[in-house]
């Protein structure tokens, strides 16, 4: 019984990390329960016999009363596994396997009846009729099994309270027994009612569950009120704060499961809640992007230049989403790589050729900056309209206060010196406007084949 | 981007091996490059996980594993750290992500180049070809984040040199990062390409080797580790 003892120092499974596999999780277990289902849930867990734990549980329960203290603990704690696969779904045939041959098999199906608390029909499992839970659908054997668990829990709390020398104070057990019974005869029917709420099930059992928590609530009065009886009254003024500490107790123990029920349900539903969001939030994006542009691209099958432009900006919007969130949020870019990203993006779309940036550094914009950058995509655009189609590399540098930026492309290449005199586009967008900013661009064939050209720039401000 | 044609001689032969956990991908690459008769590549085996690609890698001992970084049971970087025993068997990183830590992270766990998947069939074949003779691959993004890593380190000389690149160095890969291929880098530089693979070469091992504390904190710096 180690291993249970450490079990209850898990986190409250509420506050459980959501990336956690599920079945690493205790849950009590809501199939064929007989008190608060933490044996069953142990047993899940442990991928133990629940027999055994219910034995040892049984055996707890006369010594010193640990026992008692052990499963009201857990039945605090740990919540009702609502997702989870009844433990007892093999279970039927597993009886067919075992329970054919000799005493010994009756006996142990017999055993096992009285532990699992089912009404021992063979061909209905606890899944099936989860109704099996509640008082209504509960045969014989489940009666006498939940009698039995309630017998041993009070042998347990009585065990439990003479250890701790109560005995001594007779008058204060028997009251003290019946709101321990009123106690979890409540506690139990939260739990089933809670079960059935989900599951909505007939409302026949519901006279019986009712009489349960009238009778728990009758049982925690007559504690209470047994227990100043057997007290005495002292002065009046005692009378007045006793009777009122009675009546808050009373409150809190009856109310008390309920309202921790109704937390840890809170919690469980909000972080359904927040992962229902988040998926949301991706199919909304995936959506409007990449849907869209699929569709897009169904329509557009016959001009492959346009598919390609498409296919390369969705990419390249999907990457940014994915591995750069902080900047797809920004909107105005404001630093030079993010100014240059978007500048090849727009080159890129416009002109349908794949350019490709590499920026090492980062610097942030200056006016300076910005007129080498409207350089910078004037040579882009060259380079895309007349590089031959093949890729377009793109290299910034911030080294200091230097800005270099490379645009180098494939084609055939031309000498600078040849430019006519009409060509405006080189000689006053790129080189007119870098001189006149203090920079300097250099345009010049590239070793194989291709043309470079190289825009030079100090930046304005120290920062 | 690199150009191996000058190096690979008609007739010659890679054994290759191809990771990846797509096979779309997987079959796209093996009819792009496993033409044996045209490249001289000859694809002796796949894999789409971490444990059949070690598994595969030790049966075949191929020339070149390229090597997809994203792979279920540990990426890339598993199999390389499980593979280092294999002798003569070296890796290509082939990858969708250009993620700096990505790069970063197959590099120093020993790969010898990283290209991306929207590489041309004919690059990848001379890429393959140039690590099966020992050289390294490096795309023009590789070279960038490689001169970002030291870059960080270029003031303060606080290890030995080994931390630090040569001058030669930087301009080796500023050239690629502009999108030279090795031999138009040794036209820029009057080297010989010889000379401008074992700059890269100097560069990989540096990657790997080096006490990389500086390369830790651009890294977290940019929020990658």
């Amino acid at each position: 019984m180690a291993a249970p003892e450490t079990r209850t120092t898990e986190p409250a499974p509420t506050e459980a990390p959501a990336g956690a596999p599920p079945y690493r999780r205790l849950y009590r277990s809501p199939h064929g329960r007989i008190l608060g289902g933490v044996c069953q849930g142990l047993a899940t867990h442990l991928g133990v016999p629940v027999t055994w734990v219910r034995l040892a549980f049984t055996v707890l329960f006369f010594s010193q009363g640990i026992g008692s203290l052990l499963y009201a603990a857990f039945w605090v704690v740990v919540p009702l596994g609502i997702n989870q696969a009844a433990p007892g779904a093999d279970r039927p045939a597993r009886r067919h396997a075992e329970a054919g041959p000799g005493r010994f098999g009756r006996l142990r199906e017999l055993l096992e009846r009285t532990f699992h608390g089912d009404d021992g029909a063979p061909d209905t499992d606890a899944a099936a009729v989860p109704g099996g839970v509640g008082v209504g659908g509960r045969g014989r054997a489940g009666s006498m099994g939940q009698l039995f668990a309630l017998i041993a829990l009070v042998i347990g709390v009585m065990a439990l309270l003479s250890a701790l020398g109560i005995q001594t104070a007779k008058p204060y057990v028997w009251p003290l027994l019946a709101v321990g019974i009123g106690v979890a005869l409540v506690w139990r029917q939260a739990d089933d009612s809670r079960w059935q709420s989900w599951f909505g099930l007939e409302p026949g059992s519901r006279k019986g569950a009712y009489l349960r928590v009238l009778a728990g609530v009758l049982l925690v009065v007559a504690g209470i009120i047994g227990y100043f009886v057997t007290q005495g009254v002292g002065s009046p003024l005692a009378l007045v704060v006793e009777s009122s500490l009675a009546v808050v107790a009373g409150v809190l123990v009856l109310g008390g499961p309920s309202m921790l029920r109704m937390w840890q349900d809170l919690g469980a539903e909000r972080t359904a809640r927040i992962r229902a969001q988040e998926r949301a939030e991706i199919a909304a994006h995936v959506h409007d992007s990449v849907l869209h542009t699929l569709t897009l691209i169904q329509r557009r099958a016959e001009d492959p230049k346009e598919v390609l432009r498409l296919a390369r900006a969705q990419e390249r919007e999907l990457r940014l989403w994915l591995y750069r969130p902080e900047a797809a949020a920004e909107d105005a870019p404001d630093t030079l790589a993010e100014h240059l990203r978007a500048i090849v993006a727009e080159v890129e779309d416009r002109h349908g050729v794949h350019l490709e940036l590499v920026c090492v550094g980062d610097c942030p914009m200056d006016e300076k900056i910005a007129s080498q950058m409207k350089a910078a995509r004037e040579a882009m655009v060259n380079a895309a309209k007349y590089g031959g189609g093949g890729p377009v590399q793109v290299y910034a540098e911030v080294e200091g206060r230097t800005v270099s930026v490379f645009v180098r492309d494939h084609g055939p290449g031309f000498d600078p010196d040849d430019l006519p005199e009409d060509r405006m586009g080189v000689r006053e967008s790129i080189i007119g406007r870098m001189r006149r900013n203090g920079g300097t661009a250099r345009v010049r064939p590239a070793p194989d084949g291709g043309t470079e050209v190289e825009l030079e720039m100090e930046r304005a401000a120290d920062d | 981007m690199t150009d191996a044609a000058s190096e690979a001689a008609p007739g010659r032969r890679a054994r290759v091996v191809l990771v990846d956990d797509h096979r779309m991908f997987r079959t796209g690459v093996r009819a792009e490059i496993g033409r044996t008769d045209e490249t001289g590549i000859d694809v002796v085996g796949e894999a789409d996980d971490v444990e059949s690609a070690v598994r595969v890698v030790a049966e075949t001992k191929p020339d070149v594993v390229l090597l997809d970084v994203h792979l279920p049971g540990g990426g890339g970087v598993e199999v390389l750290r499980r593979s280092a025993g294999a002798d003569g068997v070296r890796f290509l990183a082939l990858s969708v992500s250009d993620a700096a830590e990505d790069v970063i992270g197959v590099i120093r766990g020993g790969a010898r180049g990283y290209v991306t998947k929207t590489i041309t069939g004919t690059d990848l074949v001379k890429a393959i070809f140039r690590i099966a003779d020992g050289d390294a691959v490096f795309s023009p993004r590789l070279a960038g984040f490689v001169l970002d890593a030291f870059a960080a380190t270029d003031t303060p000389p606080v290890d030995e040199d080994l931390d630090r690149l040569t001058q030669r160095e930087r301009e080796v890969l500023r050239l690629i990062a502009r999108g030279y291929a090795y031999k138009e880098i040794a036209k820029q530089l009057f080297i010989s390409v010889k000379t401008v693979e074992s700059h890269v070469s100097a560069v990989l091992r540096k990657l790997q080797l080096s006490n990389r504390h500086e390369l830790t904190r651009w890294a977290t710096a940019r929020r990658l580790v």
